[in-house]
């Protein structure tokens, strides 16, 4: 290689690798900041306990059972839960498709006292894996009930519809 | 050992080399997209818990995956224009750049669409979607320089600058959703292990994904064709070019 294209190759790499490890700093100094949310154990447990009237996102399983809707309005509570801890979540409103026992959720809200949090928004999380109904209901048991077939509506349907 | 590359870094050879290769790009393109996509979003099962909305995957991944490919493929094009100093290097870039960002807006247009529905929002500050959001502002960026000085050569310099400083967002992009708590999934393939589909519905995605490969491919080569023409319009073989498609039309 000419010298000089070897001068400009290890210029340019230095400077790629110098950006890199800038950034990993930068990712480093900020990586609870980049989190989207904390889990309950995060949450309760962790270095940094968030105040009561704090704002902030909790994300973790809804523990099966939990979910408690009011016959009459959009009210809905359910519990929240990753290894650990479980907190709150009271949510008043549309709940995503996705919602239900056992999905992962992310919760955006203000927190209360006792581990609660009062949420203005519910988002639903999914995991990377896809499968056909016939194979999730062999493998999961997770029946898979077409909405728009009568099956759909021979259960009691849950407060708030 | 790379002597055999010699004469493309002369834009006669390049642009006819390319011209050769366009036809068969655009065809398979066509036909293998056509294929998978009519395979993913009629054939392939529904997902347990998505249902059909989870067919927009056909799209978003391929169109994220070649978004995050491409930018590599320009960062290497930018070595080789900033330590070599090939004017095809140079060009290509200009080339590859507007197919990249395409192929990021439509990544994050079909996000926002599949995530309305399934997590019920359009979009988040999640460390996905934003370092997808910067790889796009990265792309036109790179456009922006490239076209912002009078003298080629300068902006080409620049545009190169950026487009090698923008590489160490792939792997944040990439790594996003295992680093950070995130909205985002997890990816469903990856190169070492199964992925976490049946393959009746990721044989259509890699046809997709293969797709969207030669379609990138078609792209860049017509452009990279267009660029080569607009560069060297002074030349004496594009004066004949020029000349020879003026004969034959009449």
């Amino acid at each position: 290689m000419i010298p000089r294209r070897k001068k400009r190759l290890a210029m340019v790499l230095s400077l790629v690798v110098g950006v890199g490890i800038a950034m990993t700093f930068i990712l480093l100094a900020l990586s609870k900041n980049v989190d989207l949310f904390y889990t309950p154990s995060q949450m309760l447990e962790g270095e940094h306990k968030p105040q009561v009237g704090q704002r902030l996102r909790v994300g973790g399983m809804v523990v099966e059972g939990s979910v408690k809707r009011d016959a009459n309005t959009l009210e809905v509570e359910f519990l929240v839960t990753d290894t650990g801890p479980t907190v709150k979540v009271l949510y008043q409103g549309i709940l995503p498709d996705l919602f239900r026992e056992g999905q992962g959720i992310v919760a955006q809200g203000v927190l209360q006292e006792g581990n609660v949090v009062k949420a203005t928004e519910v988002l639903a999380k999914h995991d990377e894996e896809y499968m056909p109904p016939e194979l999730a209901e062999a493998m999961k048991g997770i029946k898979h009930v077409n909405p728009n077939s009568n099956e759909a509506y021979t259960k009691p349907p849950s407060g708030g519809n | 050992m790379w002597r055999w590359l010699h004469p493309y870094a002369k834009g006669e050879a390049s642009y006819h080399l390319l011209g050769r290769w366009l036809p068969w790009l655009t065809a398979s393109a066509l036909l293998v997209l056509l294929i998978g996509i009519g395979w993913g979003l009629v054939f392939a099962p529904p997902d347990y818990q998505q249902g059909d909305s989870y067919r927009i995957i056909f799209i978003h991944v391929p169109s994220a995956m070649l978004s995050m490919g491409t930018y590599t493929g320009m960062a290497i094009a930018a070595l080789v224009a900033l330590v070599w100093q090939i004017r095809t290097a140079e060009w290509s870039i200009a080339a590859i750049a507007p197919v990249g960002a395409v192929l990021t807006f439509i990544s994050l247009l079909t996000g926002a669409a599949w995530g309305k529905p399934m997590w019920g929002t359009w979009w988040e500050w999640d460390a996905r979607m934003t370092s997808q959001l910067i790889l796009l502002f990265l792309y036109l960026g790179v456009l922006a320089l490239y076209h912002a000085f009078s003298d080629n050569r300068t902006g080409a310099k620049a545009a190169s600058i950026l487009a090698l400083v923008g590489v160490v967002n792939i792997p944040i992009i990439h790594f996003s959703v295992y680093w950070w708590n995130s909205l985002h999934q997890g990816a469903t393939i990856t190169k070492f292990a199964k992925p976490s589909m049946p393959p009746e519905m990721y044989i259509p995605l890699f046809v997709c994904i293969f797709g969207f490969m030669l379609m990138t491919a078609a792209f860049i080569t017509q452009r990279l064709r267009h660029e080569i023409l607009r560069q060297e319009l002074h030349r004496p073989w594009v004066q004949q070019l020029l000349v020879g498609a003026k004969v034959k039309e009449q």
